[in-house]
């Protein structure tokens, strides 16, 4: 098996005494979606900002493509091409719709292509070019998100993180946001998808990794995680 | 009739004087905006401007309009080395320890000028000073006029800056929303840097202009600073419209008060206007709600 996109080994990370992760390894292959799924609090976010550089793990390995990326700085890990969609839809509410997806433009060598990119992102995401010159911050929930994802692909990352991209969205809104998570990976990109919403993350993933209090304790093809017992259990309420 | 005019004169007087301040509060405004650090060297800052510009006239016969804009790069360039070398470490520290640090920076600058220029009024007598325009009645100095059309031509700079480049937007978003800057992977740090040094280009470039108008003497550096949070305050925190009008608003009321009762109490007045915003309207004339 060639090397993994992502490797993330032995990776530690505290809040002052507080330990978030402990011992997490994972694996991301060039071409898959990987689930990391987990009750709130298990440290999914932690992992995700840990991953950026955002929090500066402790201890442990980071390598992205080949190099090592752990403890960032951040916008280095993004011009390594690694790209983040935030938790709660995070945009610059003062700035534009259109301003915002050029702010996604951020890594160097995301800015010869931009205005290819950003044609790519107006089709893909019509609301937006309807919207462009519209404060970000009068955007409806599922208007943001699509913002949010949008101004990541602005980046032309290799390996999208998704942390929570349904969290306290609308049903319809949410299956939307499935949708387009799947089509990018189709598309060709790698993605890392951080979830509550165990059972759809682990339906679209190829693998899935189970996170509980920092560590991770199950892993396994997406298919197999649902039908285990523990997941059922524990996450499903079967 | 006599006094309509001499009103009338006053309030030109000060909406001219009023730029300026306007462009020196744009600076503390700024990098307030952006980093929620407060700049207590900022009249210092001023100060040394207007020294460096008298030097300039002094030594070489260079007028400050024309010192100004490498008066302006050289504190750019201060400023990102100050922010980057010596603010960073204390950005996420308390606010007392932020106030300290800018503190100790403004009794530094101050007492170099001291050591340097001495505690006399040293001021640029250039011919302009002896020419005027007059507009029917009212006649306008000279150097007041220079100095607030060029205040005006470096605010629209500053505006074309903040909208129209990659940087000036950049910088914007990250005041806007830090966790989402990072996570587009914008160099927070060196954007930080940046906003400083046009914070400190601002105010410089003011100080080269205020030279021709004020004579200076290291002692005004205090003074400006907290003329500098008068105008911001009443403007209303963080809002560059409100830093230049809340600008011509304390020029104008410090001249209408030289007229009225006379200019030693001009202060009494751009105080008695902060009072009242701080009363009435505690964001600001022009500031958002308060909190955000």
């Amino acid at each position: 098996m060639s090397a993994p996109l992502l490797a993330v080994q032995g990776l530690d990370l505290h809040y002052g005494d507080a330990q978030a992760l402990a011992d997490v390894s994972l694996e991301v292959a060039a071409g898959e979606i990987v689930a990391i799924v987990g009750a709130n609090g298990a440290g999914k976010s932690s992992l995700i900002r840990a991953i950026h550089g955002i929090e500066k793990p402790t201890r442990g390995r980071i390598v992205f493509d080949g190099q090592d990326i752990a403890g960032g700085p951040s916008h280095r890990v993004c011009e390594a091409g690694i790209g983040h969609v935030a938790e709660g839809r995070q945009v610059f509410p003062n700035l534009s719709v259109l301003e915002n997806l050029e702010m996604g433009a951020a890594p160097k060598r995301a800015r010869a292509a931009e205005r290819k990119t950003m044609e790519r992102v107006m089709a893909l995401f019509p609301r937006l070019a309807e919207r462009r010159d519209q404060a970000a911050g009068t955007l409806s929930g599922g208007e943001q998100q699509m913002l949010a994802i949008g101004r990541c692909l602005m980046g032309q990352p290799r390996l999208v993180m998704f942390d929570e991209p349904s969290l306290g969205l609308a049903p319809t809104i949410v299956q939307e946001v499935f949708r387009i998570v799947r089509r990018l990976n189709e598309e060709g990109l790698t993605i890392l998808l951080v979830e509550q919403n165990v059972q759809a993350s682990l339906r679209i993933a190829h693998r899935g990794y189970v996170l509980e209090n920092g560590r991770i304790e199950l892993s396994g093809a997406g298919g197999d995680l649902l039908a285990s017992d523990r997941v059922r259990q524990a996450y499903l309420g079967l | 009739m006599d006094f309509a005019l001499a009103f009338a004169q006053a309030i030109t007087k000060g909406l001219l004087t009023g730029m300026v301040y306007g462009l020196m509060a744009l600076g503390l405004s700024v990098i307030f905006g952006v980093m929620r650090v407060v700049n207590f060297a900022h009249g210092e800052i001023m100060v040394v401007g207007m020294y460096l510009a008298w030097l300039g006239f002094e030594l070489a016969g260079v007028s400050p309009l024309v010192s100004l804009p490498a008066i302006a790069l050289l504190f750019f360039a201060a400023g990102y080395a100050l922010q980057a070398g010596l603010i960073t470490p204390f950005i996420n520290r308390p606010e007392h320890q932020q106030f300290l640090l800018l503190l100790a920076i403004a009794i530094l600058l101050v007492n170099v000028c001291l050591v340097l220029a001495g505690p006399d009024a040293r001021g640029v007598q250039s011919e302009a000073m002896f020419d005027s325009y007059a507009i029917g009645p009212l006649v306008l100095d000279a150097v007041r006029v220079h100095a607030a059309l060029a205040a005006i031509a470096i605010a629209g700079l500053l505006w074309a800056f903040f909208t129209r480049t990659r940087t000036g937007k950049s910088i914007r978003a990250a005041a806007d929303n830090h966790m989402s800057a990072l996570v587009v992977g914008l160099d927070v740090r060196r954007l930080y840097a940046f906003t400083f040094g046009v914070g400190s280009a601002c105010v410089g470039a003011a100080g080269a202009l205020m030279i021709t108008i004020v004579p200076v003497n290291p002692f005004l550096a205090a003074e400006y600073t907290l003329l500098a949070f008068v105008i911001v305050i009443v403007g209303g925190l963080g809002s560059m419209t409100g830093a230049l009008l809340g600008g011509l608003l304390i020029g104008v009321s410090e001249a209408v008060a030289g007229l009225l009762l006379q200019p030693s109490l001009k202060s009494m007045f751009s105080f008695g206007l902060l009072i009242l915003v701080l009363l009435l309207r505690p964001q600001g004339l022009f500031g958002g709600k308060a909190g955000t």
